[in-house]
């Protein structure tokens, strides 16, 4: 649903430009490098042999799947950044630190499999990109962390059907729901319902996400 | 920020500002994060690949039972005499679980197989604690049941299904944690089960 709109975004200059134009130009540089992290099909290690065979039966291109694992791999950077600040941040003490320490223990976690994913199936990390996050106060962090849960669970729904590598596709399950746990737990905090969706989750193309990832990256 | 603010309060257990209340207790996560390490994504493969078989129609068939499950279970909840909060949190999870129900049996039908019979089911549920308690386990279970069986699904739409809804069953599974003073998110990974061991949890739950 969304594998076009990525292909456009990070490898065509021309949609992404057109691109950076429609989210606003402020911080382009810094953005265009995250969109360059979810693209590295033209790297030349990403068809070598050392990578896993796909045992889905259209064709499966791994060129995609590194698109997809490097975009999911530059959202756990900035959910591991958020955590690590909001723990830095003296906004939160005791049990509630707890619980940001282990979501952004789980979120670090995350990335070091999604780097370990990357490198096996040939490809490049995604470079950490600089964060920046309104830290103001306890309230609008406990938001801010919903809605940057909530966005990376469908972010991970997005993609679950794109994923041709059977292996990354259980890991990349295996995360959505915990992102899916976490985002629950900040909405039962924050009086919002668990299932804001309904009975079945939306998905979020890459283009849904991307916007709205953006103020959080420096320039 | 004001704990009132807080919808849930007795949830919280919060310390905002050196403003404490009750226990927001997350039992030993931290340390179950490092099963499987970060190095590799092979464990999850191994049991998902491990239950093939009947495709897609079987697959489906299988999340049906344990929908139809979880429904029924919430149904019986509401003669418990549950607490308010916790009465509305039961009407609104069972009547999700419904609707995976009716989605999962037209998709059944859409794939040309037989939707599987529900079956007759008893649940040794009495009172809040033993609700909640059995809760968690059917939800988390059913994470672990969907996370497995997923990756060996063929129609990219049955896929996209299953996600939207496994993707609800750990919205749940975190939240009934919550109120039972559980980590919501026990795990970094969360675990996968193969269909059998799926089945074997389930069977005492099944009457006939």
């Amino acid at each position: 649903m969304s594998d076009n709109a990525v292909r456009e975004l990070a490898g065509d200059d021309a949609s992404r430009k057109r691109f950076l134009k429609m989210v606003g130009t402020g911080g382009a540089g810094a953005f265009a490098l995250f969109l360059a992290a979810c693209g590295s099909s033209n790297d030349k290690s990403s068809t070598s042999s050392g990578t896993p065979a796909t045992t889905a039966s259209s064709g499966g291109s791994p060129s995609q799947d590194l698109k997809i694992v490097n975009y999911a791999l530059t959202l756990e950077y900035l959910e591991a950044d958020f955590y690590a600040k909001v723990a830095a941040s003296g906004l939160f003490k005791g049990a509630q630190l707890d619980t940001i320490k282990q979501f952004g223990d789980q979120e670090s976690q995350h990335v070091d499999a999604l780097t370990a994913t990357v490198k096996k199936l040939g490809g490049k990390p995604a470079p950490k990109p600089k964060t920046k996050f309104p830290l103001d106060d306890a309230m609008s962090v406990l938001k801010l962390a919903a809605t940057v849960e909530n966005l990376g669970a469908s972010a991970y729904l997005g993609q679950a059907g794109n994923i041709q590598n059977k292996e990354v596709l259980a890991a990349a399950l295996s995360i959505h729901t915990v992102e899916a746990r976490h985002a629950s737990a900040l909405n039962t905090l924050l009086g919002k319902g668990v299932t804001p969706d309904g009975a079945f989750a939306k998905p979020a193309s890459m283009a849904d996400v991307l916007p709205k990832v953006k103020p959080f990256i420096a320039a | 920020m004001s704990d009132s603010n807080l919808a849930v309060p007795e949830l919280g257990g919060v310390e905002i500002h050196g403003i404490t209340r009750g226990a927001f207790v997350l039992k030993s996560a931290l340390a179950a994060g490092a099963v499987y390490g970060a190095a590799t994504v092979g464990p999850f493969v191994g049991r998902a690949m491990a239950q093939s078989g009947g495709g897609d129609v079987d697959i489906v068939n299988f999340a049906l039972t344990l929908e139809y499950l979880e429904a029924d279970f919430y149904a019986k909840a509401g003669s418990l005499g549950l607490s308010g909060d916790l009465k509305k949190l039961a009407k609104e999870f069972g009547g999700e679980e419904t609707e995976h129900v009716d989605a999962l049996t037209a998709t059944v039908k859409k794939l040309g197989g037989t939707p599987a019979k529900k079956p007759t089911f008893t649940f040794p549920i009495k009172d809040e604690q033993s609700f909640l308690k059995l809760a968690q386990t059917l939800e988390d279970t059913g994470v672990a049941a969907y996370n497995g069986a997923a990756p060996a699904i063929q129609s990219k739409e049955v896929l996209g299904a299953a996600g939207s809804i496994v993707q609800i069953e750990a919205r749940h599974a975190a939240a009934i944690r919550l109120r039972r003073k559980e980590s919501p998110a026990p795990d970094a990974f969360d675990k996968t089960l193969e269909k059998s061991a799926v089945l074997k949890a389930v069977q005492p739950l099944i009457k006939a």
